[in-house]
């Protein structure tokens, strides 16, 4: 049985665009994850939450560029608050706790969306109309656009950590919280604010996806559980590797949907994600397990 | 300057401190002595707000400051350097520093000044300063650990076994810093096994056993009471 070369360009494609998304859902996890021992089970309804307010909002001012940016501020204060009040409390305790108190956030979000905006999707009207001959699909530009933007989003991240005086307080934050604070470092602080840039990135994920796939209250779900088997495989708390296993494991799903069903394909991130149980517990994209 | 009464703290259900009382005035090294396990780290800890004393007071400036958050000591002027160094692993050297100097009210001239002064009592930091800090030797990272302390500007270092584990080429640059903290007026408190040189550089000794302070004696009384020396510490 031969695939046709031009299938494996288009799904190549289409694996890099939903892997730029899904890294950027993923990239706010691992970093939530990564400083403050979190397992955030809320995030895909951040990412639901910035879908919502950024349709709102594009209904309000037709502009899709202001919805991105009032979605991402938008959430992020909601996150910050969440954080402040319902998982600073939670600090030091068993991270049981956290799992129970940010499931019981994503709840709270599912019903108040339901209740504020309905239980029919919306979609977002893009606002990059053209598209481009791919071999026999007319591919639209704002898939690529997405991806091109998911990706100055990861790598302003990049830059934010690396350099100016807050990328040196979370990266000192993740690597020793105690030495943090006993170098003045406000760690309750930068808990927050870490919280407040995972919840963005969700946010401005969930406007990207708004026109690919429309925005429900109930969408969160399903974007906890991919990021989730991203950062797992990709390596706990580790962005670099969050980033290329959100590229591995959506190509893997495109590849396989060139043979089975899409429905079936999702079947190969469990089984990536089995396997990197199995073998590799800390992560197929670190440097060395310790 | 800093002041414990009647210190008390438990780890879980284990009482580590016994109503510990130590007093550090402004400029002063104090030794803290005693064997393993006897508490002096926990000390230490305690007064960094690591750990929450369970009874008494701990007084900085007249300043109540038991139980408070660690971050809000070292504004105060408080700094300490773990036993285990604790250097940010994958921060560089100049970024280990900047951990300390990215404060309020420190404009760019100052930190510049600040990391010239530890640039000058330790050359190496400044060779490495773009290197990781998990790739200095032991002796390196000690330094390291001590100059972000410096970076503080404070006015009391609790300093927990400089010397472990070091060559004695490096043991000599230990002594030599403290010397020159002591010259500016920064207070350090001491934790140490190594006798001779906390004998030499502390004006004051306490010596712990069992989470208590047992004896305490100006150090230059100790040199000459190899008794108690003998009895407390076993050497």
């Amino acid at each position: 049985m031969g695939i046709p070369f031009d299938q494996i360009i288009i799904q190549t494609v289409n694996g890099i665009v939903n892997g730029m998304i899904l890294a950027l859902v993923a990239s706010g996890l691992t970093l939530i994850f990564g400083i403050m021992d979190v397992v955030n089970f809320a995030h895909g309804d951040l990412v639901m939450l910035g879908g919502f307010t950024g349709a709102t909002t594009l209904a309000l001012t037709g502009n899709f560029w202001v919805a991105l940016l009032a979605a991402a501020i938008v959430v992020a204060v909601i996150g910050m608050a969440l954080q402040a009040t319902a998982l600073r409390p939670l600090i030091g305790r068993d991270p049981l706790t956290t799992i129970l108190a940010t499931f019981g956030i994503s709840l709270v979000l599912q019903k108040y969306a339901l209740w504020q905006w309905g239980p029919s999707a919306r979609k977002l009207l893009e606002p990059i109309t053209g598209q481009f001959k791919l071999f026999y699909l007319e591919y639209p530009w704002y898939r690529v656009a997405t991806a091109l933007l998911a990706a100055a989003i990861i790598g302003s991240l990049y830059l934010f950590l690396r350099f100016g005086k807050y990328g040196i307080w979370i990266r000192a934050t993740t690597q020793d919280r105690v030495m943090a604070q006993a170098m003045g470092i406000p760690v309750p602080l930068v808990y927050t604010l870490v919280f407040g840039i995972g919840a963005a990135m969700a946010a401005a994920s969930g406007v990207l996806f708004g026109p690919l796939g429309g925005v429900t209250q109930n969408m969160g779900a399903d974007f906890t559980l991919r990021a989730f088997i991203v950062v797992v495989v990709g390596g706990m708390g580790n962005l670099g590797g969050s980033i290329l296993a959100s590229m591995f494991i959506s190509l893997l799903e495109a590849y396989a949907s060139l043979v089975v069903s899409p429905a079936q394909a999702v079947i190969v991130s469990f089984v990536a994600l089995i396997l990197t149980l199995l073998f590799r517990p800390t992560g197929l994209f670190v440097p060395t397990p310790k | 300057m800093l002041t414990l009464r009647d210190v008390h703290t438990f780890y879980g259900k284990s009482h580590i401190l016994h109503g510990v009382s130590i007093d550090v005035s402004p400029g002063e090294v104090v030794g803290l002595l005693g064997r393993n396990g006897v508490g002096k780290s926990t000390t230490l800890k305690t007064i960094m707000g690591l750990v929450h004393p369970s009874e008494g007071h701990i007084n900085f400036e007249g300043r109540e400051i038991a139980g408070w958050a660690p971050h809000r000591l070292p504004p105060l002027g408080i700094a300490w350097v773990p036993e285990e160094r604790r250097i940010f692993r994958l921060l560089t050297v100049l970024e280990n520093l900047r951990t300390g100097l990215d404060r309020p009210g420190v404009d760019q001239a100052r930190q510049q000044a600040l990391l010239d002064k530890v640039y000058g009592h330790f050359p190496v930091l400044r060779e490495r300063r773009d290197q990781a800090g998990g790739t200095l030797s032991g002796g390196e990272q000690q330094m390291l650990a001590i100059a972000r302390a410096m970076m503080l500007e404070p006015k009391i270092i609790l300093l927990d076994e400089p010397t472990e584990g070091l060559m004695p080429r490096m043991v000599g640059q230990i002594r030599e810093i403290i010397r020159v903290l002591h010259e500016e007026g920064v207070a350090i408190l001491l934790v140490e096994q190594n006798l001779p040189l906390t004998l030499e550089v502390a004006s004051r000794v306490y010596i712990m056993e069992k989470g208590q302070i047992r004896h305490h004696a100006p150090a230059a009384e100790l040199r000459d009471h190899h008794d108690v020396i003998r009895q407390y510490l076993g050497v």
